[in-house]
């Protein structure tokens, strides 16, 4: 069975991979942002709650507020980032992961919406 | 929310699948499906063009309307010359800038272009202090286009002998424009005043050529901000004088002498406390509009009016107002950005050097 990938009302993505949570935002997500500038991750060991704030993403235009779509701890940050933050917009789900988490619940993952879920959410949207 | 008003020029920036948004009461193109960062580079490299016809065009006819105006502005322009134009500011009473605009020669008057969010109090400034001096002409049927760039010149052939600051009546691309070497990019190109009914047909044969694309409102910034220059309701506004803002430039000499604009003494006898320098921050992290400047210590002494990333420098800059004793080249600086102090220093003016055709 193929990984299954969650997402967040506030356009975060996440899904296990090797036990851990990779978090990054959604492709939608970068293109409402238009060019991503700039990327400031949390650190390393940081906890952080569900919906807490876990890192920033700026665009050209704006700075947005990242949310940890679970509770877990920081174990890793995507490094690849700091130079390079226009990987957002070129691989928003892959590539251009923000930040992996260890998760005590993967319960926590049964809120959030599957792909089809979300992308019913975002047409709404638009 | 009152309905927004549509440039003649937004079914183009659909088509074009331009992301709009609400810009002072207009629908805008912030940007096209190629991004900010590669319209910002197309005006850079090549040609850039920009839809501004949200900004308000007016004009001010009858003789004496140059004498007329300098009763609102510090800048000559009694001193200007047919087809000339210049970037002037309205000051207030209390030393304060009501908006900055270009002020061109034309024939029977004065042609104004002023900025969209300030059209309204500036037109009733010009009423309430000019009316029955001059007429007062609101050209709101007009559309405005700018193309920026180095290719520019070779788009417009028939203009390319204006110099910076200069402008003529003509054809342009077959269409009755009023032409203009100018804008507000740091870059050479042209302003083109045209009838909104025309204005379809001259961005069509404009993008025409291969060297020209759109660009929106946010290259438009960014590419202001590296050539440091200002925008009223963050750079200036009402309690900014034009010292401050370090626009005593725009003051000549006859002017002040004359002392005859509104609040020439508050801003010709007091000798400035603070001053808009540029700073780049270290990193990338980027410092916008609103973030605290910090000194050594780690007091604020002062604020980031314009912050954003410079694609040509690859990195943040920012402009913001700092006591003048912190403005010299070399300062060291701290931005605050999301409660963590940030360092970085100032930096000369402007980030990236300016490109006009001097002729």
């Amino acid at each position: 069975m193929a990984v299954r990938t969650y997402y967040t009302r506030e356009h975060e993505w996440v899904r296990i991979e090797d036990g851990v949570a990779v978090c990054g935002i959604t492709d939608y997500a970068q293109t409402q942002l238009g060019d991503v500038v700039y990327v400031e991750l949390p650190e390393v060991g940081a906890e952080i709650a569900r919906d807490g704030e876990a890192a920033v993403v700026e665009s050209t235009k704006a700075a947005s507020d990242v949310y940890a779509p679970v509770t877990g701890t920081i174990v890793a940050v995507n490094d690849r980032l700091e130079e390079s933050p226009d990987l957002v917009n070129e691989s928003a789900e892959d590539q251009g992961w923000f930040f992996r988490m260890e998760i005590g619940d993967e319960g926590e993952l049964d809120e959030l919406m599957d792909e089809e879920g979300y992308q019913a959410f975002v047409e709404e949207l638009d | 929310m009152a309905e927004l008003i549509k440039t003649p020029l937004h079914a183009m920036h659909l088509a074009a699948g331009a992301r709009m948004e609400p810009f002072v009461g207009y629908d805008m193109p912030l940007r096209y499906p190629q991004g900010s960062v590669a319209e910002h580079n197309q005006a850079r490299n090549r040609a850039a063009l920009f839809d501004v016809s949200h900004m308000g065009q007016l004009r001010l006819m009858g003789e004496g309307a140059d004498a007329a105006l300098e009763r609102l502005v510090p800048g000559d322009i009694q001193g200007l010359g047919d087809g000339a134009m210049r970037y002037t500011l309205f000051t207030l009473e209390n030393g304060g800038i009501l908006d900055d605009l270009i002020v061109s020669r034309v024939p029977g008057g004065l042609g104004l272009v002023v900025n969209a969010a300030r059209r309204n109090q500036d037109t009733e400034h010009l009423r309430r202090h000019l009316g029955g001096r001059v007429d007062i002409v609101p050209e709101p049927d007009r559309a405005l286009l700018a193309l920026q760039g180095p290719a520019a010149a070779a788009v417009l052939a028939d203009f390319a002998d204006l110099p910076f600051m200069a402008w003529r009546e003509g054809e342009a691309c077959g269409v009755p424009a009023r032409v203009s070497r100018s804008g507000y990019t740091g870059e050479d190109g042209f302003e083109l005043s045209v009838a909104g009914a025309d204005a379809e047909a001259l961005a069509g044969r404009l993008l025409a050529h291969e060297a020209v694309a759109w660009a929106g409102l946010d290259a438009r910034n960014s590419l202001r901000l590296e050539a440091g220059l200002c925008l009223y309701g963050r750079d200036l506004d009402e309690d900014t004088t034009p010292l401050e803002a370090g626009l005593g430039w725009t003051m000549p000499k006859r002017r002040r002498e004359e002392r005859n604009f509104p609040g020439a003494a508050r801003i010709l006898d007091n000798p400035p406390a603070r001053r808009r320098a540029g700073m780049r921050p270290e990193g990338r992290v980027i410092a916008r509009e609103g973030s605290d400047l910090l000194d050594g210590s780690g007091e604020p002494v002062g604020w980031v009016a314009s912050g954003g990333f410079s694609p040509v420098l690859g990195g943040p800059v920012a402009m913001g107002y700092l006591p003048l004793a912190l403005t010299a080249p070399g300062t060291e600086v701290a931005f605050d950005i999301r409660g963590k102090p940030r360092p970085g220093r100032v930096v000369r003016l402007p980030f990236v050097p300016h490109n006009y055709f001097r002729g």
